[in-house]
């Protein structure tokens, strides 16, 4: 135990030498992003906005009338979607995007991973602003119980990171990684309950549904936002759950490749 | 003393064939077939040295020698496969010094990113800034994208980042001086600046001449097997210029000794031909040539020869009159 907190202040001041080296890389990854677009960063909200209209047309009519509150509803679960998919995507990425870096200079590779990922957090941000505005206008009461959902998204950071982790190593050693896991997404994307609800399901098929972390997450914020229950115990401990161990596998994947990644570029 | 850097019986493997190359598919095609082999490379085989403080290292070798791999393994990008290195003290890398640079960022931005990626603190950068883009000389493409820069002021700009520091260990590959005349002249006296400060250093290079004029030990790699260490740079580098023209790898000690003598002699002898050739061409030339081909000759035999007796200013002009 105590080598383990010794190895974990070494890394933590090893990350803060790192901080001005970290704080470029963010900076370059929004640069990156929005380089030569009109809109700019306006199209963090305009896009998860777009897709919203979109899904509230074609599914309105199929769920919408049974659904309380179908468009928050809908929002919650596209904006914790869409965030998933950036953050991992760019995760996957982050470390063959930033081959000729790590080729040349030794530098933290993990650092490539966790800019990208703090932009894809900051993005988040604003759509939740946006979440927000939403909510008044559909006449959602904030409550106290709001800033609970802190929690899961802290939950889902970890575990962005984590999962980009593990991706970003089996990238760089398999390239069909990224198709696999475009396929593995719109999968996701069908089994999150995103447009539809999981009551129509016998009760057995919905705990399945709890396999699904990117579901659990999304089911937590819908608690808070449209039911105004707050989860169970049992339910912030399974958050928890999958955090921690996409984190730690995250970690040992890293820990176990990062030396051979640059034989693979 | 202890040494500043030390490599033990160190090397370095690739592996080609495997998973990355073929793509998953293939992969798993081949391992149901059987056809599925792994082929190793050895970019560096048993290389053992050690350096002092204050030394300076000139590797040499033909191409695919090992050169940059072992700079890699021991600015800690690589791990050496078997043997161990050990360093002590603060790396100054320059490898390829142009690339590595975003293109969509402005220079400024650029050269803080860089300076941060080699461990710069943000105060040191901020103090260093504007001397580093003065030496650079790209006072006027602060704010331009890093992509409109030519590749000379690319470089510029990598080597004037690198330099900026006292590094405790230096090590470059190929990059004792970039761009153009005045740059060239200038990043090369930095260099000699820096290499003389008492500095460790390790050089790669393809010019004898280079190593010749700023090691104090040299190493000389073929297809990744060490020929020899030895801190008589020049011996080795004329058995190395042998090695060039004969193609014949030295198998010993006497070896490297018999070819560095056969490669002075062959420098002497080849002098002494063109010596010949100049001579017979000035003899040419008065035979039955104008006033002003023989006086180019002449300017030629003695610009090689003798340089110091020239008025170079004088000389260009001259030739310029009288070109056409």
């Amino acid at each position: 135990m105590g080598t383990a907190i010794k190895s974990a202040k070494r890394s933590l001041s090893r990350f803060a030498s790192n901080r001005f080296l970290f704080e470029e890389l963010v900076k370059r990854d929004f640069e990156h992003k929005y380089k030569r677009t009109i809109l700019g960063m306006a199209w963090s909200v305009l896009s998860p906005l777009l897709t919203l209209l979109v899904m509230k047309l074609v599914f309105t009519e199929f769920f919408g009338r049974t659904t309380p509150h179908y468009t928050i509803y809908l929002f919650a679960g596209n904006i914790i979607m869409a965030y998933f998919k950036e953050a991992t995507n760019n995760g996957m990425t982050s470390m063959i995007s930033n081959a000729s870096v790590i080729n040349k200079i030794n530098v933290p590779k993990y650092l490539f991973l966790f800019s990208k990922n703090v932009s894809s957090l900051v993005n988040f941000g604003l759509t939740l602003v946006v979440f927000f505005v939403f909510c008044i206008i559909d006449h959602i009461t904030f409550r106290v119980s709001f800033l609970m959902l802190i929690y899961p998204i802290l939950c889902l950071v970890i575990m962005n990171l984590g999962i980009g982790m593990i991706l970003s190593a089996l990238y760089v050693f398999f390239r069909d990684v990224k198709y696999l896991y475009s396929v593995f997404l719109t999968l996701l994307t069908y089994v999150s309950a995103i447009f539809y609800t999981v009551d129509r399901f016998p009760e057995s098929v919905q705990r399945l549904f709890l396999l699904n972390p990117v579901y659990v997450m999304i089911k937590y914020v819908r608690m808070i936002v449209i039911d105004g229950t707050v989860p169970s115990l049992r339910y912030h401990a399974l958050c928890l759950l999958y955090a921690a161990l996409f984190a730690l596998t995250g970690a040992f994947f890293y820990k176990r490749y990062n030396r051979k990644f640059v034989y693979y570029f | 003393m202890g040494s500043v850097i030390s490599c033990n019986d160190v090397s370095i493997r690739y592996i080609t064939g495997d998973l990355k190359a073929i793509g998953l598919k293939e992969y798993v095609m081949r391992r149901i077939t059987g056809n599925y082999k792994v082929r190793e490379f050895w970019a560096d085989k048993h290389v053992t040295f050690s350096l002092e403080s204050g030394d300076m290292l000139g590797i040499i070798g033909t191409n695919g020698a090992g050169k940059s791999t072992l700079l890699k393994a021991i600015s800690g990008i690589m791990e050496p496969k078997e043997g161990t290195i050990s360093v002590n003290g603060r790396i100054a890398a320059l490898l390829e010094l142009a690339s590595g640079f975003d293109g969509d960022m402005t220079v400024k931005e650029n050269a803080y990113l860089r300076g941060a990626m080699l461990g710069y603190t943000r105060a040191f950068m901020d103090e260093m800034y504007e001397e580093i883009i003065a030496f650079a000389e790209l006072e006027d493409f602060q704010d331009r994208p890093f992509r409109q820069l030519s590749s000379g002021m690319k470089s510029r700009l990598g080597f004037a980042i690198c330099c900026m520091v006292d590094p405790d260990i230096i090590i470059l590959d190929e990059v004792l001086a970039v761009g153009d005349g005045a740059f060239r002249k200038k990043s090369g006296d930095k260099m000699r600046e820096i290499l003389n400060s008492g500095v460790t250093g390790i050089l790669v290079s393809h010019s004898i001449d280079q190593v010749k004029e700023l090691c104090n030990k040299v190493l000389w790699l073929d297809k990744g097997d060490q020929i020899v260490f030895s801190s008589d740079v020049n011996k080795v580098c004329d058995a190395y210029s042998e090695y060039l023209i004969s193609k014949t790898l030295p198998a010993s000690s006497e070896d490297i000794d018999n070819m560095a003598s056969e490669y002075g002699k062959r420098v002497a002898e080849e002098k002494a031909k063109k010596d010949k050739k100049e001579t017979k061409k000035l003899e040419g030339i008065l035979a039955k040539g104008t006033k002003n081909t023989a006086i180019e000759a002449a300017l030629d035999i003695i610009e090689n020869n003798a340089p110091e007796m020239l008025d170079m200013h004088e000389v260009g002009e001259w030739r310029r009159k009288n070109k056409g």
